[in-house]
């Protein structure tokens, strides 16, 4: 069991505890922060698949952006004073045994496919100057298209949020 | 079941492709476990948010060990934009229907019109 072993346990021990927080906890605020351990622990798996530029991407946008606005979302939905902050939860046994279910296929699937599948040796070192090449030229057109969503759901945002007079 | 596992113990102990897939299948079923109990609509956000994560896992893992080329990082990138601009749409949502409904308990906004 070499070093990358032992990190890549770590990392996905993080995450998927804290998954199972965010979906177990009965406390929203809880839920909202062990996300950001999910988070981090993805970032990190990043970083073992030699995803820098994502990692750090991952950081930035769900950590900063995202999170942040689901937090906002908590605090403003939530009745704060009467601590109303528990939330109920439906139909879980049926839901359980459905994810199980799903969960035990697919780990199968990938256990049976792909399990001898191992590394190729790679000297890309960092990929944020490939990356910024492909978005330039590959994926020039998606690239474009992406930005004119992020201006449409912002405009949207703000459109949608703001209290009509 | 002891050839197999003689075959899954020393597999477990060494990491592959198959390792970071069953990570994110596993990140992928409780997100829609989430999505799918959960009554207030900004868990079932972060149910959504799970699941968007496991599928970028997927594609960055693909894309490190199915070659040397990185078009399955670009994928996980314009995953990300979209999870993005889709949390601060669905939040403004959220907002408005709290404004509107006083909760946000997605069982009692099932109606279209007040």
């Amino acid at each position: 069991m070499e070093l990358f072993d032992v990190v890549f346990y770590v990392f996905a021990f993080i995450t998927v505890v804290s998954a199972f927080i965010v979906v177990f906890s009965r406390n929203i605020i809880y839920a909202a922060f062990s996300l950001l351990f999910t988070f981090f622990g993805v970032a990190g798996l990043y970083v073992l698949l030699n995803a820098d530029f994502l990692a750090v991407t991952q950081i930035l946008i769900y950590v900063g952006g995202i999170l942040v606005l689901l937090l906002f979302g908590v605090m403003l939905t939530s009745n704060v004073i009467n601590v109303d902050i528990k939330t109920g939860t439906i139909q879980t046994v049926p839901a359980l045994v459905l994810v199980a279910i799903v969960a035990g296929s697919l780990s199968g699937l990938f256990y049976s496919t792909w399990k001898d599948v191992s590394a190729p040796e790679t000297s890309v070192v960092t990929t944020t100057p490939a990356l910024g090449k492909m978005l330039m030229t590959t994926y020039l057109l998606p690239f474009e298209i992406a930005s004119v969503v992020l201006l449409v759901a912002l405009i949207g945002a703000t459109f949608i949020a703001r209290r009509s007079t | 079941m002891e050839s197999f596992l003689s075959e899954f113990v020393p597999w477990l102990l060494s990491v592959k492709l198959a390792h970071f897939l069953i990570v994110s299948a596993i990140l992928f079923s409780l997100g829609i476990y989430g999505i799918v109990t959960r009554r207030n609509a900004i868990l079932v956000l972060m149910g959504i948010e799970l699941v968007l994560n496991a599928a970028n896992i997927n594609f960055i893992a693909f894309s490190r060990y199915g070659g040397v080329n990185l078009d399955g990082q670009a994928a996980a990138i314009f995953v990300i934009i979209l999870a993005a601009s889709e949390a601060a749409i669905a939040l403004a949502i959220v907002l408005n229907i709290y404004h509107r409904f006083q909760t946000v308990n997605i069982d009692d906004v099932s109606n279209l019109k007040e």
